[in-house]
């Protein structure tokens, strides 16, 4: 990253202070008191909201009757990134934006927080709550990036008996989740201790290692029986305009993961920031800077407001740190000094016909001043990479894996694919879905006996169709527990 | 994972966690649902002639945002003919082998009796359980409650009911009654196998002050009704404790009365009972709460090493002594930890008007978390010489672990109600 006229703003202890946790964890009475409010639903709207199905009810009621681990049990055996989804998931748009409460007007079930209480409970006390077989299949997977969707795929083969390898890129395991989330969201900490947790199952995680370049793709299809693609999305979108290259120009996803692999009081801000750029990574871009100490920081949208991507309680903490937002703005020129720094940016005014069709005004041009662009318009896909690897795997138009959304195969028989690099970008707690979806779509795929499809009873009896979320149904704990211990007595 | 599986009388099941005898285990169907669900046993709806129901049966109470925190019911036996309900019982029994099925049952003669039992015990059941217990409309017929008040009926009855049994007998013992004990006693002289305790108590739940009418409303009047739900728990698990330490009673106990969770179902283990059956609470969520019933019991067992139900079984009975026999010596003081007071002084006038007057209001000095944010509030501090450690303001506090009780060493030996007795009688 080019950056030579930045500098660190604060020091440790402010910038610490500015970075702590937005959200404090619940005291066990806070949590008692918000579980005891849920109404324990049946068909409980919250769970089919849930990318990964948890049964939120259930580990509620147990954080309400004080059954703690079986609460994270709950939690971790339909999402194995529990923890961390407890503190990035956008619950407002997710369960508790479909939970009944919110129709009656009443605040909904703090369903995130009470996650985190129940799921911190283990990992402060070092609990696994969730086991292997003892009996393994012999079946042997590779696992293509350690991100959400590869350790959400991994953690469930494991849990069904596989053998399985995880080979990451980059030096340290977890994908975004550690190196990508606004710092006062999750620290990369938390995400590590998830990680160790997907290897206590049995998984290998082998760091460092580029596919394609420390190892074909050919050779891991030759020693594994099946693969699982989870790679996500490739670098930032260029903006194709003149300065891009001036120093002090530079992805807001490298900012944010340099925020992420240096001690905080020693990453470079500047003074002047400008965000080009909408989505939420613009924002945790924009809202990490004023907290490293930037004294102006803007977020430049070429849209208006009501069009811009980003949710709307992520635009509120943007603007309670003090970011500006200038909409209907596109840039048309980085301007740099004789030193090759980025000193201004031009940019141009724009409306939305009627049509949705964008226009620039003519005439409106303007400049404003920064030492500091980051670039927020999206990642590019990882079409390149895929072909290069595997020619005859399939995309779409957009440059996406596609696939079965139900099992994660692709047109290709023994590879299977989840997260972004499948569905084009979206949430963590998707990509741990899908990545789970996938682990059961290779467990059939490999000839082993299906697994019992979870239900719960339903009005139309218990033979009825399933109800719950994008999965066959919510998974539960016990479930599980009574499938392991089976085929631990039979071949035990 | 500790052992859940109980054998109750020599009724086996995989975990105590059985159905209760009511609207939950009224069909097959039902019975069917809750053993999916994971219920270890489910005790039939009782089986009688049928009778006529009315329309409406239940009510309720609400307390805060509680929804039927109590809960009462005036619905009778089984609406159903016996022959549906025993060819049910074997429909389900040979479904479930491994699952507890007990036969519930009320009956007039004695001739009505060895044809019941015999009808159950050749349905399959694995017991039967005598329903000497419902406090509404079966009494009047000189059944239900009317039996269970009185220990010479019971005592006939069991005796009616032993000469025909050849599988265990659980007596279904009634609270409404002075001394459960005598009740329980009889069942014992008579032969049963078991008890089980407690039903319902008789109640009304509500008025309505437009009508005057009580809940639950049939046509302008309403009746006495069978009062349930989590409200009752601390009456079952005296009685259940009475039982239980009575060394002329010694049966194997099935604890009911308000058991929704896991702790419920441990406390009603610690004092005496070996299965435990659940109503309200599965009327109020269905089936699937026996999930954290079975999981959260597991959990709290293997969090205290140990090994199964059997071994928690009856560790807190002894634990109850007659008043007379607990130590006049032994002192507690509360004490309040200022890091957590918000400075409600609820404390403070709960000691002040109903208690002792051993809290008073002091300038707070910066203890404290609440004081400091409205300037020269009080904060409440305990006048130890004053305490007399009766639990009250630990009680009223709404921050855990804000005001605890500690026991405090007098340096005196330990004195009953007895030895002081003496002691005066010494002394004057």
């Amino acid at each position: 990253m080019q950056r030579m006229n930045l500098s660190a703003k604060l020091p440790a202890q402010a910038v610490a202070e500015k970075m702590g946790e937005l959200q404090t964890p619940y005291t066990p009475q806070e949590a008692s008191v918000e579980a005891s409010r849920c109404l324990f639903c049946f068909d409980a709207p919250c769970i089919m909201a849930c990318p990964t199905g948890i049964d939120i009810p259930s580990f509620i009621k147990k954080i309400e009757t004080g059954n703690i681990v079986g609460s994270a049990r709950t939690i971790l055996s339909a999402n194995i990134l529990g923890a961390s989804c407890a503190r990035v998931c956008p619950t407002e748009v997710l369960c508790e934006g479909a939970c009944v409460l919110v129709d009656r007007q009443r605040d909904p079930i703090k369903i995130g927080r009470l996650q985190r209480f129940a799921t911190d409970y283990v990992y402060e006390r070092g609990l696994d709550v969730l086991k292997s077989p003892v009996r393994k299949s012999g079946k042997r997977i590779a696992v293509i990036g350690a991100g959400p969707a590869g350790l959400g795929c991994a953690a469930e083969l494991a849990q069904l008996g596989h053998s399985v390898v995880i080979f990451e890129r980059k030096p340290w395991p977890g994908g975004l989740n550690t190196y990508g989330i606004a710092y006062y969201k999750m620290k990369p900490e938390i995400s590590l201790r998830e990680v160790a947790t997907v290897e206590r199952l049995g998984v290998e995680i082998r760091c460092g290692i580029e596919v394609g370049r420390d190892i074909s793709a050919t050779r891991l299809q030759q020693e594994f029986e099946a693969l699982f693609i989870g790679i996500g999305l490739g670098e930032g979108q260029a903006l194709r305009i003149p300065g891009e290259q001036l120093h002090g120009v530079s992805d807001a996803l490298d900012f944010i993961e340099e925020i992420h692999s240096h001690p905080l009081h020693e990453v470079a801000v500047g003074n002047s920031v400008i965000v080009i750029g909408c989505g939420n990574t613009a924002i945790d871009a924009v809202t990490q800077a004023k907290r490293l100490g930037a004294a102006k920081a803007i977020v430049a949208y070429r849209r208006s407001e009501t069009e811009m991507p980003a949710y709307h309680f992520e635009y509120e903490l943007a603007q309670r740190d003090g970011a500006t937002f200038y909409f209907n703005v596109a840039p048309i020129e980085l301007i740099g000094d004789e030193a090759g720094q980025v000193c201004a940016v031009k940019f141009v005014r724009t409306e939305t016909s009627k049509k949705g069709e964008l226009k620039l005004i003519p005439g409106s041009e303007f400049t404003e001043p920064a030492d500091m662009v980051l670039k927020a318009v999206g990642q590019s896909k990882q079409s390149a990479w895929l072909t290069q690897n595997f020619p005859a795997l399939r995309l779409d138009q957009r440059g996406v894996i596609e696939r079965n959304p139900a099992t994660g195969q692709t047109s290709i028989p023994h590879l299977f694919a989840g997260g972004d690099c499948a569905n084009g970008g979206r949430e963590v707690v998707n990509a741990v879905g899908e990545g789970k979806k996938a682990a059961r779509g290779i467990h059939a795929y490999l000839g082993q006996s299906n697994m019992p499809v979870a239900r719960q009873p339903s009005r139309l009896g218990v033979n009825g169709e399933p109800s719950g979320s994008g999965l066959e149904a919510p998974i539960r704990a016990h479930e599980l527990e009574k499938l392991y211990f089976s085929e631990a007595e039979q071949h035990g | 994972m500790a052992d859940l599986s109980i054998d109750f009388a020599g009724i086996r099941s995989p975990n105590p966690f059985w159905i209760a005898s009511g609207p939950p285990s009224n069909t097959a169907y039902q019975a069917h649902r809750a053993f999916e669900a994971g219920w270890g046993g489910v005790v039939w709806k009782t089986i009688g002639e049928p009778i006529v129901n009315v329309s409406s049966r239940y009510s309720g109470i609400d307390i805060g945002g509680t929804r039927m925190a109590g809960f009462n019911n005036i619905e009778l036996i089984s609406d159903r003919s016996p022959q549906t309900n025993f060819r049910e019982i074997a429909e389900t029994k040979k479904l479930w082998p491994d699952r507890a099925l007990i036969a519930s049952l009320m009956v007039e003669t004695r001739e009505d009796w060895h044809d019941f039992i015999k009808r159950s015990e050749d349905a399959g059941a694995d017991g039967i359980e005598l329903n000497f217990g419902c406090p509404h409309g079966m009494c009047e017929r000189g059944m239900g409650s009317a039996v269970g008040q009185n220990p010479g009926v019971i005592e006939t009855i069991v005796g009616w009911v032993m000469e025909a049994a050849r599988k265990p007998v659980i007596a279904k013992l009634t609270p409404n009654i002075t001394d459960i004990t005598t009740a329980a006693r009889a069942a014992k002289r008579a032969g049963a196998d078991a008890i089980s305790l407690i039903n319902t108590i008789n109640s009304i739940t509500q008025v309505n002050l437009d009508t005057w009418v009580p809940e639950p409303f049939v046509g302008g009047f309403s009746s006495h009704g069978g009062y349930c739900g989590p409200a009752v728990k601390p009456i079952a698990l005296q009685m259940v404790q009475a039982c239980a330490d009575d060394p002329e009673i010694q049966l194997p106990i099935s604890g009911i009365g308000g058991i929704a969770s896991w702790r419920d179902a441990a406390e009603f283990i610690a004092l005496g009972s070996t299965s435990l059956q659940v109503c309200t609470a599965v009327m109020h969520y269905g089936f699937r709460i026996v999930e954290d019933l079975i999981d959260g019991l597991g959990n709290y067992l293997d969090s205290k090493s140990i090994c199964s139900v059997d071994s928690l079984r009856g560790r807190a009975v002894s634990r109850i002594k007659e008043w007379k026999y607990l130590d006049l010596n032994y002192k507690r003081i509360a004490r309040i930890n200022y890091d957590r007071c918000i400075g409600c002084n609820l404390c403070h006038i709960a000691c002040e008007d109903g208690a002792h007057q051993a809290i008073r209001l002091i300038a707070p000095n910066g203890l404290g978390l609440g004081p400091g944010r409205v300037p020269g509030k009080p904060i409440p501090e305990i006048v130890e010489e004053s305490c007399v450690g009766c639990n009250l303001c630990a009680l009223v506090c709404p921050v855990q672990g804000c005001i605890s009780m500690l026991s405090v060493e007098t340096g005196r030996n330990t004195l009953s109600w007895d030895d002081y007795q003496e002691k005066s009688r010494g002394a004057s």
